[in-house]
């Protein structure tokens, strides 16, 4: 959807912070957002590309005014009123009314941490067709407005590129946050000039690769 | 003394105001969740610190250095760099399937995933506030030269910039140049000059007489 996400090419947010890489969090909260977060997902009753698409639907001026780390809790408590794990009421008490519903995995345990974060959630499959393209096609990119979830940027859309890599077959987020299968996809890198995607006053020694779904992508002569 | 009061007041206000209300809303969350059983507090507390202390970018700066005085390890890294890195034990949660692209004298590689937040963790940990803030995801696609100089960071004007944006499942690694003068180092010594941002592609490796 074309929400506050889709952040390319938009100007006037000002300078970039940097900062050290210690500390990792600042705010006890955070620390605990995070493990929430995860700890949630890993009940298994949303994949990790419904909880983007949820990020996604928070009203442009929240989304644009939260940090990630509110962004990421405001979509949490979305998801677990919409899978009726928590009540309105409850959210409005405080406090648990009624039981837990079941959920596809047992709650985080302990001694799961460690295997679940060093395991991963691997989103390749095997092929079901072969590509459709291979490395040095030359590719235009399709001009589409989706409300639902989609990776292809709104800054490279309807636009020319190279294939510089076959990556491998994943997981259609496109479909998977819909709850319409996981709709396996082949997926490519895919090169553009800078001068394409932002016109002749772009940097001449700029060049973009954006990993982007086979059904984004129609052969260009 | 009736104005001031409020004005102490409205300051207090404005100051903590946004900041109790992201903290009371993970807090509530956070009662809720484990009164119902859906979370467990010492799963929440084995999260964060695996990630104060075990994952971050010292991994990623190992993974680099290794590259640096090991030839051979840098051909199976720039091949597959999922299996390369997994030697050294780091894989799993946001790594799962990782590339890694190389700085050269005409090519400087910058990342940003402009859609969320896309980073990959096992190899530098939990991704900085400014990495997905709306300043540097908005312009690191289409000014990047500008980000770099926010960082401090002069590129010629004729370098190639190429940045990728992780939009799908592909996580990526920079691998810097190694810096002149580096050439007696050890591994460890080396890594110690590999900064996160530097394998962002938002910085460059400190050289021998900045050691982290």
């Amino acid at each position: 959807m074309n929400g506050a996400q889709d952040l390319g090419g938009m100007m006037g947010f000002g300078p970039v912070i940097p900062e050290p890489e210690k500390p990792v969090f600042h705010a006890e909260w955070e620390k605990r957002a995070l493990a929430i977060t995860l700890a949630c997902g890993a009940l298994g009753q949303w994949p990790g590309d419904r909880g983007r698409y949820v990020r996604e639907t928070l009203p442009p001026i929240e989304y644009l005014t939260s940090s990630y780390y509110e962004i990421w809790t405001k979509a949490l408590l979305r998801l677990l009123l919409a899978e009726n794990m928590i009540s309105s009421e409850e959210w409005e008490a405080g406090k648990a009314l009624s039981p837990a519903q079941p959920t596809k995995r047992p709650p985080l345990s302990l001694e799961r941490v460690a295997p679940l974060l060093a395991a991963g959630t691997p989103y390749n499959r095997a092929p079901i067709a072969p590509a459709q393209f291979k490395v040095g096609d030359k590719v235009r990119t399709r001009v589409t407005n989706p409300t639902t979830h989609t990776r292809l940027p709104r800054y490279a859309r309807g636009k020319t590129g190279v294939i510089i890599e076959v990556h491998d077959v994943f997981v259609f987020p496109d479909s998977l946050a819909h709850g319409k299968g996981e709709d396996p996809q082949w997926c490519y890198g895919v090169r553009f000039d800078g001068i394409e995607l932002w016109g002749a006053d772009s940097d001449p020694h700029l060049e973009l690769v954006i990993d982007l779904f086979e059904p984004y992508l129609m052969a260009a002569s | 003394m009736a104005h001031s009061h409020d004005d102490d007041h409205n300051h207090d206000h404005d100051h903590g105001s946004e900041l109790s209300e992201a903290a009371l809303r993970v807090r509530a969350l956070e009662t809720i969740l484990t009164q119902k059983g859906y979370i467990n507090p010492a799963a929440l507390d084995a999260i964060i610190e695996t990630y104060e202390t075990k994952i971050g970018p010292r991994n990623g700066a190992r993974v680099v250095a290794k590259a640096w005085t090991d030839p051979a390890y840098k051909i199976r890294l720039m091949r597959d760099a999922t299996s390369a890195i997994a030697e050294l034990g780091y894989s799993g949660r946001q790594g799962e399937h990782m590339r890694v692209v190389e700085n050269t004298p005409e090519l400087h590689n910058l990342v940003v995933c402009t859609l969320c937040s896309c980073y990959p963790w096992p190899v530098l940990g939990l991704p900085p506030v400014w990495y997905k803030s709306t300043p540097y995801r908005s312009r690191a696609v289409i000014d990047p030269r500008g980000v770099l100089k926010d960082f401090g960071v002069i590129l010629p004007e004729t370098m190639k910039i190429r940045v990728w944006d992780s939009t799908a499942e592909m996580r990526y690694l920079v691998l810097p140049m190694r810096p002149e003068g580096t050439e007696h180092l050890s591994e460890n010594a080396l890594a110690d000059l590999v900064t996160r941002d530097s394998m962002i592609g938002t910085g460059l490796p400190l050289t021998k007489g900045h050691a982290r």
